[in-house]
């Protein structure tokens, strides 16, 4: 079901339409198909604002307070813009004892955001993720697709400024 | 015959009332005979171990039918285990864990709401592994949010929360409390959201999603920062919410009360007056929750048809006209173009006189309106005169459906 | 496939790919290239080869030789001496950790000597985006058997008989959860392979999928014929997009070989899989979540019973197994259920995968016999603890685990044994801990963890694991008090008694694990305000052991807030007001001077 408009919205594309509504055609008839259609609307519009979730609802004809629920209890989903590099420092138990608390520390001071946080200028959005299986690595920190091992608070600055 | 029978049994047997619910369960296990409870129920195993559907509950060999659970099994025959989530009429959740139970050769205690009734399951509804879950699970709900206000709290008297720590004597001292994270939600003319009082039980949302299909509010966001959300997270004066007031009469404790609760008198100081919804022809059957003479709050009756405890929110919300002050409490009589004061026997006399006089010159040039807030009796009493004195079939109500 | 003489199995899994093993690949690509090779030597790009601790890594076949730590600029070297000139360049082989001997040979490498190789079979031996090289090594001889061959009931007898029990860490019997389906009336049943891999520290399901993704989909359709399914679907962890692209590959190619679809290997018998990509709910690893989260809700568990057995996804008989089980479905199946139970103890048979991470030499995926006493896999596939540093303890189970220490290293790898000790089987994770780790701080760690993925349904889990964390965090911070254990305690015993579900009964488990082992770390940040590992920075305090000081200076060279007074050939002081517990000097000492 493709609906006769779009709500408006600064971060939501005329291309983006076109693209959410063949996503939410192919998936408004299949039960169960909220979760991926949510994903693919995100990966196109980088994030899931409030206004495109009710228009999710509609074209999958869903309570748009379900679709709301679940949008906040993965936390795939944002609800918020994120940064143009995304980094995604592990948190899980062998980059723990590893030493991902000092290169959090030093994203931290050095970025002034916490986890969860997106710069104002959009450069970074700091993520602590759960364990991304790369524990022979450890600590690991992600960027965008680039895994980065091993890494040594010192190095942390430097392997940033390669992402604008 | 039946009657005399039971009442017999009560005369001979005191004990026989006290099981019931005038004994608090909280009590109990601390009695001696508790210690005597498996030797007890030992002998009964022996006697229904060839009785297909039969189970025991506290040393009491029961009898039950395919498909019902503990709970129904228990509340059937006076066992009084606690709820606090278990919504009539809706699928139960196991989600507040107020109802747990000891069943034996279970790894754990198991939701008597949720557990389906076996042949042969043997359940302590008051064990003291039991009583030592509830009271920790009460505890964590009472420091959750902020529960510490009972005194100025309008559920005061009328929340499970606090019956059930009462019950079980929690205190709710332990720990500190988790204090207001939501900011409480005012702005619509029926509902107040005061989420530091909402124990995530989850009853709104069955109310809302399974009784009422309305699908307005869910649970949103995850673990610690659960919250009962409406689309968007918005007030719900801009959601899918119709106000029909099903979220309030399920919440077990004040997260969800009448807008003007904290100004009226407390539920708890009001006395029930049973009646029928005059706004429109479905009957919906309603307490009037009264104090001095005043209707303060409107609830439907539970476990009466036609509407098993729902109302619109008309029938919930719709009473302010009762006391309000420009109801007419005289006859008016126009002279002049302005109104005076009349008594009721210069009225009716003039109306009669004028009906007469009108009705009586020119064929249905009199028409009868009558209202929905007036009972069916009187709706026909008002058609008969209509016809038979007035002489006209001009009668209509003002909500047929 | 071209007749190589040599083959080159070299690990693109997540790990090595991210030590470089792309970059090796494509100057390996040129060389072979330039110097006109590529019809005698074949590059396999392999999954995970299990020991990420050495990636990139690469097995010369067929002589056996193992490569580690290769570089791009190694390149030249190996293909000039070796390749063409037949000399193994030992420069690039395994160094034994203790006696620092060279061992070039894979079979002699203790890391892969002690392994047993069943879930595991085919990793690094295959190229995973081939489905012909997985039907080489026996693949899909398991599906065609208990297709043409078997009955539902043969299948799950079979199934019973070789006693695999749930990988996934619970270990219910496989066969036992089959046969429960199976009897339970329904048109309609479903198949799911729980995929979420969510415990931290534990990636042996992802490595089973980026190296062997055929063998889940073909332990899938063996058990769609034993409980007569006719759909299943993988849930997958979004974050392993490799995993996922392989195992699409994997679909497609069974789909054109007539192994998946409609009327499969001529049986009559249908069956179709999907993949779900979760969206990032550790809860989901919970059965009954995990099939809300497939319907497309909150992944919220539901009371049990009924089972999934009875009524699961969509309401219809549903069996739900780990990727490492359904791994060890189809040789089961063909070689039969007493071959599998031939290794083991009398309850749990066959191997177990895991993920040996922390502090440890060899971090990396093992494959193990049940029975193998944990110490063995400390300290002979793991290689021991590095910078000789000592063994504290061992978690196992991740979130819902325990931990072993010292005294209990000789438990054998056996559910109920290490049940005992107070830890679980688990999924695989084994995180091992020399004496650095403060153990409260670990309770605290995983506290954090189950808090913030509590679905938050039920009131013991979602407010009883905030509590629980309260308390940790206060005993960290020098705040704790003596009854402070007493609420723990209770807290602990009733969130595992009453939650709803598994992620909330076993939520408690690493701390009732550590206050029974390391009471006496709680007792000193509670009683005497010190942290023995030295872990929790509120409550450091350092000073210098003037016997042990070598009066090197490293430390006030290290010290960034100016707190340690040092002159040559003096022993260094550190001042308290000043020291802001950064921990760079007692990292840095080499003579554990600074305590």
């Amino acid at each position: 079901m493709v609906m006769d408009h779009h709500p408006e919205h600064p971060d939501v594309t005329a291309e983006m339409w076109t693209r959410i509504d063949t996503i939410l055609d192919e998936h408004s008839s299949v039960p169960g198909s909220l979760i991926t259609a949510l994903r693919l609307c995100q990966d196109t519009v980088g994030y899931l604002p409030p206004p495109l979730l009710d228009y999710i609802a509609e074209g999958m004809n869903l309570a748009s307070s379900q679709v709301f629920g679940v949008a906040t209890f993965y936390s795939l989903f944002s609800l918020k813009p994120k940064g143009r590099n995304i980094i995604k420092a592990c948190t899980g138990t062998a980059c723990y004892v590893k030493g991902i608390k000092e290169i959090l520390n030093h994203i931290r001071n050095s970025y002034s955001i916490s986890e969860g946080e997106t710069m104002p200028d959009r450069r970074f959005t700091l993520e602590g993720v759960r364990c991304l299986g790369a524990c022979g690595l450890a600590p690991v920190m992600v960027v965008n697709e680039d895994i980065h091992g091993n890494v040594d608070p010192k190095q942390v600055k430097g392997i940033l400024e390669d992402y604008q | 015959m039946w009657h005399t029978y039971l009442i017999s049994a009560f005369k001979t047997n005191p004990l026989a009332t006290r099981g019931v619910c005038i004994l608090p369960t909280a009590v109990v296990s601390f009695l001696p005979w508790q210690t005597s409870l498996n030797q007890k129920t030992d002998k009964v195993r022996l006697e229904m171990e060839h009785k297909d559907k039969s189970m025991i509950i506290d040393g009491r060999a029961l009898r039950f039918t395919e498909g019902e659970t503990i709970l129904e099994v228990a509340r059937r025959n006076h066992i009084d285990i606690p709820t606090l989530c278990h919504l009539k009429g809706a699928t139960p959740t196991g989600a507040c864990r107020v109802c747990v139970v000891e069943v034996e050769g279970a790894r754990t205690l198991m939701t008597s709401c949720t557990v389906p009734a076996t042949a042969g399951m043997v359940v302590h509804s008051e064990s003291p592994e039991v009583i030592r879950s509830r009271r920790m699970t009460i505890e964590l709900m009472l420091t959750s949010g902020r529960h510490d206000d009972c005194l100025v709290c309008p559920s005061s008297g009328d929340c499970r929360l606090q019956d059930l720590a009462f019950r079980y004597k929690v205190k709710g001292a332990t720990f500190t409390p988790s204090g207001v994270k939501y900011p409480m939600e005012a702005a619509n003319p029926f509902i107040l959201r005061d989420f530091s009082k909402c124990i995530l039980c989850g009853r709104c949302v069955q109310a809302c999603n399974e009784v009422q299909v309305n699908e307005a509010i869910d649970f949103g966001y995850r673990g610690a920062e659960a919250k009962i959300v409406t689309k968007g997270d918005r007030a719900l004066k801009d959601s899918d919410c119709v106000f029909c007031g099903e979220c309030v009469q399920a919440c077990p404790v004040a997260a969800l009360v009448p807008k003007n609760a904290r100004l009226v008198p407390r539920m708890s100081e009001t006395r029930a007056v049973k009646t029928t919804c005059s706004y429109c022809g479905v009957g919906c059957q309603m307490n009037l929750h009264v104090k001095n003479n005043r209707v303060w709050h409107v609830t439907g009756c539970e476990e009466v048809a036609p509407n098993h405890g729902s109302l619109c929110v008309k029938g919930r919300y719709g009473f302010d006209f009762i006391a309000s002050e420009h109801r007419l409490t005289t006859p008016l009589i126009k002279e002049n173009g302005a109104f005076r004061e009349a008594s009721w026997d210069e009225a009716l006399d003039l109306t009669a006189r004028r009906f007469k006089e009108i009705a009586g010159a020119h064929a249905d040039a009199v028409g009868v309106l009558t209202s929905a807030r007036v009972t069916n009796e009187e709706n026909y009493i008002a058609q008969k005169f209509a016809r038979t004195v007035l002489k006209t079939n001009n009668i209509d109500h003002c909500a047929r459906l | 496939m071209s007749k190589a003489r040599m083959q080159l199995m070299l690990c693109s899994g997540t790990g090595c790919h991210a030590t470089g093993s792309k970059r090796f690949h494509e100057a390996l690509d040129a060389e072979l290239n330039r110097q006109g090779l590529t019809d005698e030597i074949k590059i396999v790009e392999t999954g995970c080869n299990g020991f990420c601790a050495v990636g990139p890594v690469m097995l010369v076949q067929p002589e056996g030789i193992f490569y580690q730590k290769l570089t791009a600029e190694d390149v030249p070297e190996l293909v000039e001496e070796h390749f063409l000139k037949g000399r193994p360049v030992p420069r690039l082989f395994f160094k034994e950790h203790m006696s620092k001997e060279k061992i070039p040979h894979i079979d002699d490498i203790p890391f892969f000597s002690n392994q047993v190789y069943r879930a595991m079979r085919n990793k690094g031996a295959i190229d995973p985006e081939v489905i012909d090289e997985y039907i080489a090594r026996d693949g899909y001889f398991g599906a065609a058997k208990a297709l043409n061959e078997m009955s539902s009931e043969e299948i799950i007898d079979e199934m019973l008989t070789s006693g695999l029990r749930g990988r996934g860490g619970a270990g219910f019997p496989t066969g036992l959860k089959w046969k429960f389906a199976h009897s339970s009336k329904g048109a309609e049943k479903y198949v799911l392979c729980n995929a979420d891999e969510g415990d931290p520290g534990a990636f042996m399901d992802r490595s089973i999928l980026e190296s062997d993704p055929h063998v889940i989909l073909e332990g899938m359709t063996i058990a769609a014929k034993a409980i007569n399914a006719t759909k299943g679907y993988i849930y997958c962890r979004t974050e392993y997009q490799l995993a996922i692209r392989r195992l699409e590959i994997a679909i497609a190619q069974a789909k054109e070989y007539g192994l998946l679809g409609t009327n499969i290997l001529g049986s009559g018998f249908d069956f179709d899989i999907e993949i779900y990509q979760g969206a990032g709910a550790f809860v989901c690893g919970e059965e009954t979540a995990l099939m809300r989260s497939i319907e497309g809700k909150r992944g919220m568990p539901r009371p049990r019973p009924p089972f999934p057995a009875y009524k699961g996804l969509w309401d219809k008989p549903t069996i739900l197994n780990n990727v490492e089980s359904f791994a060890n479905v189809p040789q089961i199946i063909l070689k039969g259920g007493e071959w599998y139970a031939s290794i083991g103890t009398e309850k749990s048979k066959g191997t177990k995968v895991f993920a040996l991470s922390g502090d440890i030499n060899n971090i990396g995926l093992v494959e193990v016999p049940m029975g193998l006493p944990i110490r063995t896999l400390i300290y002979d596939i793991g290689g021991g603890i590095p910078n000789k540093r000592k063994f504290k303890a061992v978690q196992l189970g991740g979130p819902s685990g325990g931990c072993v220490p010292e005294q209990h290293l000789d438990t054998l790898i056996d559910y109920e044994e290490i049940a005992k000790v107070g830890a679980i089987m688990g999924s695989g994770g084994a995180i091992v801990m020399d004496d650095r780790t403060c153990m409260v701080d670990m309770a605290r760690f995983f506290m954090d963890f189950i808090q913030d993925e509590s679905c938050g349904k039920c009131t013991p889990c979602r407010e009883g694991t905030r509590r629980i964390l309260e308390i940790l965090e206060r005993i960290c911070d020098g705040k704790g008090e003596a009854a402070d254990l007493k609420s723990l305690e209770d807290l602990c015993e009733v969130t595992s008694n009453s939650s709803l579900c598994g992620l909330g009964q076993t939520a408690a488990n690493p701390v009732l694990s550590t206050m029974r082992f390391f009471m006496d770390e709680y007792k000193a940040h509670i009683f005497e305000k010190r942290c023995p590992a030295k872990t929790c920075q509120a409550l450091l305090k350092f000073t210098v052991d003037a016997e042990k000081c070598k009066k090197c200076g490293l430390c006030f060279k290290a010290c960034p807030a100016d707190a340690i007074v040092w002159k040559k050939k003096e022993v260094a002081f550190i001042d308290t007001t000043k020291c802001i517990q950064c921990m760079s000097c007692y990292d840095k000492c080499p003579f554990d001077a600074i305590d």
